[in-house]
C-alpha cells in the first residue's frame, strides 16, 4: 500500500491520535505533534537483543537526540526508523514503529517508500563519486521528480548552506570537497527528496569543530521544516541542538524527556552520571 | 652490544632474504631466456607475408592468415557469450541473492570450476555443442566451449570487483528510497566497472592461448580460408603453432616460433590494456 495515500486518508485522525498518545507518554511532550512512535521495539542480531523493549515518541519539527555510550543500541534503533536494518540479514525487529498511523514493519509497507519519506545522513560523509549536481539530483530524478530539477538542486543546496560555496562548480566531482562540505552535500542530497524526517547517525563525528558548528547551525534552521533525530556521542552537541533527549544504556531506554531536564535535573542516577561525564 | 641469539636471528633473516631474491629472479630470468630464444628463432620469418599468407607445405610460403582470423572470430564470439552471462551471474550472486547454505554451495562450485583442466571443458564441448547441438567443428562450437572455460573466471572477478565497492555508497543510495536495481545500476556497477573489465580481459587472454579444448572439439589444423560466418570451420593460433611444432623440419619449428611471437604480442597488448584500465580507475578514486 502506498504510504502517502495512506497518510492523506487520515489527516484529522492523526492530530487527535497524537494528542491522546502524548498523554500516556511523559507529561513533558504531550503538547507536541507526534510524527514517529516507537512501541515496544526489540531489535536482535542473531537472537541477541541490541535494543530492548523500547517505547519512544518523536515529536514533529523538533530535534530529538539519542545519546548513550558506545554499543548501547542507539544507531541500531535509528536505523530501524527507515528500515535500513533490512540490509543486515541477522537483524530482526519486533514491536511497532508507527509513522503517523502506519506501522513501518507491516507487511504491506514498501521499505523503498519508507525511505523516500524518512531520509538519512550517515556517520562518515558518503557522497557518490560523481558531480555535485548529480549527487543532489539523482534521488529526485530516479523517483520521477524530473520537473524543475535545477531549481530543486539549488533549493536543497541553499537549505544545506552549501550553495554559495559550490554554485560555480556544480559539475565538479563531489570528492574534491572538504569533509564538512561533503557532509552538507549529503544533507542536501537527503533534503532533495523532501522527506518529512531526517535521521542523522553521528553526522559530525568525522568533522572538525568548525564544520561541526556549521552543521549544528544548519540543523537549527532545518527544524523549522523537518523532524530531525540525531544520534550523537557528543553530549554537548545534544544539549546544544536538541529539544528532547533519550538516554540509552545497554539497549535499554533509561530516560527520555526535554533536553533541559535531562541535563539539569535527570531523574535517573545513571543518566546523571553519564551527562556529568562520570562514565561513557 | 649484540647478544648471540640476535646475531643468529640476523643471519637467518639474511639467508631468507637471499633465498627470496634468488627465487624471484629465477622466474624472470627463465622467462627472459625463453623469450630471447623464441625471438631469435622466429624473427626471420616474422614479416607481413607471414601475417597475410595461408598455411602451406612450403615453409617459405606458409603464413598464419587463417589462424589469426580464426582466433579473432573465436575471441569475438567467446566475448559475446561469456561477458553478459558472466557479469549477470556475478551481479546476481553478489548483489541480489540471499546468502544461505545454497549460495555458499554455489560459491564453492564456481571456484572449483575455475580450476577444472581445460581439456575437460573440451570434452564437454565435444559432447554438447559438436554432437548434441550438431554444430560440427564450427567457430560457434569453439567459442561456446571457450565461454564455458572462462565463465567461472569472469564471474569470480566480477564478484571481487563488486565486493570492493564500499557499502557506504549502497547505503547512501538506498537511503534516498531507491530499489536495489536502481542502486546497482547507477552506483555500484559504474564503480566496479574497471575491475570487471580487467577481469574480462585477463579471462580472454587466457582463452586466446588455450589449445586443448579446441583440439578436443576437433578444430582443423590446416585451413586455407578465413571463416565467413559462425558456422564455418576454423583454426586458431595455438593450433597452428602446435601443428608446425610437431613437424620434423627445422623451418617449420622456426615458423612456430614466429607464431608464438604473434600470440605473445596479442597477449601483451591485452594485458597492457587491463593494466591501463586499472591504473586509470585508481587515479580517479584514490
Amino acid at each position: 500500500m502506498n504510504i502517502i495515500a495512506h497518510k492523506k486518508a487520515l489527516p484529522e485522525k492523526k492530530l487527535m491520535d497524537s494528542k491522546t498518545m502524548g498523554k500516556e507518554l511523559s507529561e513533558k511532550n504531550n503538547t507536541e505533534d507526534i510524527v514517529l512512535q516507537v512501541k515496544d521495539v526489540t531489535i536482535s542480531y542473531s537472537g541477541t537483543p541490541a535494543v530492548n523493549n523500547v517505547s519512544l515518541k518523536i515529536p514533529e519539527r523538533r530535534i530529538t537526540a539519542i545519546i548513550g555510550p558506545s554499543g548501547c543500541g542507539k544507531s541500531t534503533l535509528l536505523r530501524s526508523f527507515n528500515r535500513m536494518n533490512d540490509f543486515v540479514p541477522e537483524a530482526t525487529v519486533e514491536g511497532q514503529v508507527l509513522y503517523r498511523d502506519i506501522d513501518l514493519y507491516a507487511s504491506n509497507v514498501d521499505p523503498v517508500e519508507v525511505r523516500r519519506k524518512i531520509g538519512m545522513v550517515f556517520q562518515k560523509p558518503n557522497p557518490f563519486p560523481k558531480s555535485i549536481f548529480q549527487n543532489v539530483a539523482w534521488g529526485p530524478l530516479i523517483n520521477g521528480l524530473r520537473k524543475d530539477i535545477n531549481e530543486r538542486v539549488e533549493k536543497s543546496l541553499r537549505a544545506a548552506a552549501l550553495w554559495d560555496e559550490v554554485k560555480d562548480r556544480l559539475k565538479d566531482s563531489a570528492m574534491a570537497l572538504s569533509g564538512g562540505q561533503q557532509q552538507r552535500l549529503c544533507i542536501a542530497r537527503a533534503l532533495a527528496m523532501e522527506p518529512e524526517i531526517i535521521l542523522m547517525d553521528e553526522p559530525c563525528s568525522a568533522l572538525d569543530p568548525v564544520s561541526t558548528t556549521r552543521i549544528e547551525d544548519l540543523m537549527y534552521e532545518l527544524k523549522q521544516q523537518y523532524t530531525i533525530v540525531i544520534v550523537t556521542h557528543n553530549m554537548q552537541q545534544a544539549s546544544r541542538v536538541s529539544k528532547f533527549t533519550a538516554f540509552f544504556e545497554a539497549g535499554n531506554l533509561v530516560e527520555f524527556g526535554e533536553t533541559e531536564n535531562i541535563f539539569t535535573h535527570p531523574t535517573n542516577k545513571r543518566t546523571e552520571e553519564y551527562v556529568t561525564g562520570r562514565f561513557g | 652490544m649484540i647478544s648471540r641469539s640476535l646475531t643468529y636471528r640476523y643471519w637467518f633473516a639474511r639467508i631468507f632474504h637471499g633465498f627470496c631474491f634468488v627465487v624471484a629472479w629465477a622466474g624472470v630470468v627463465i622467462l627472459g631466456i625463453l623469450l630471447f630464444h623464441v625471438t631469435c628463432e622466429g624473427i626471420q620469418w616474422f614479416d607481413l607475408q607471414f601475417l597475410s599468407n595461408f598455411p602451406s607445405r612450403f615453409p617459405e610460403k606458409a603464413g598464419i592468415h587463417s589462424a589469426l582470423f580464426g582466433t579473432l572470430w573465436l575471441m569475438g564470439f567467446t566475448a559475446l557469450f561469456s561477458v553478459p552471462i558472466g557479469i549477470g551471474s556475478g551481479l546476481y550472486l553478489e548483489e541480489f541473492m540471499h546468502k544461505n547454505r545454497f549460495s555458499r554451495f554455489i560459491d564453492l562450485n564456481i571456484s572449483n570450476l575455475a580450476g577444472v583442466p581445460s581439456i575437460v571443458y573440451g570434452m564437454l564441448g565435444l559432447v554438447i555443442f559438436v554432437r548434441w547441438f550438431g554444430l560440427e567443428q564450427s567457430v560457434l562450437a569453439g567459442s561456446m566451449t571457450m565461454s564455458l572455460l572462462i565463465l567461472p573466471v569472469i564471474i569470480i572477478s566480477t564478484r571481487e570487483a563488486l565486493r570492493s565497492v564500499p557499502n557506504t555508497i549502497r547505503q547512501a543510495a538506498f537511503a534516498l528510497g531507491t530499489t536495489r536495481w536502481q542502486t546497482t545500476y547507477a552506483h555500484v556497477l559504474p564503480a566496479a566497472l574497471p575491475g570487471i573489465l580487467t577481469g574480462i580481459i585477463l579471462a580472454l587472454s587466457r582463452a586466446i592461448g588455450e589449445t586443448a579444448p579446441l583440439v578436443m572439439i576437433g578444430a582443423l589444423t590446416y585451413v586455407a580460408f578465413t571463416p565467413e560466418g559462425p558456422m564455418d570451420d576454423f583454426t586458431a593460433l595455438p593450433i597452428q603453432i602446435f601443428n608446425w611444432a610437431s613437424r620434423p623440419q627445422q623451418e617449420f619449428h622456426e615458423l612456430a616460433a614466429a607464431g608464438i611471437l604473434v600470440l605473445l604480442l596479442a597477449l601483451l597488448m591485452m594485458n597492457s590494456i587491463a593494466v591501463y584500465i586499472r591504473h586509470k580507475s585508481e587515479k580517479r578514486n584514490p
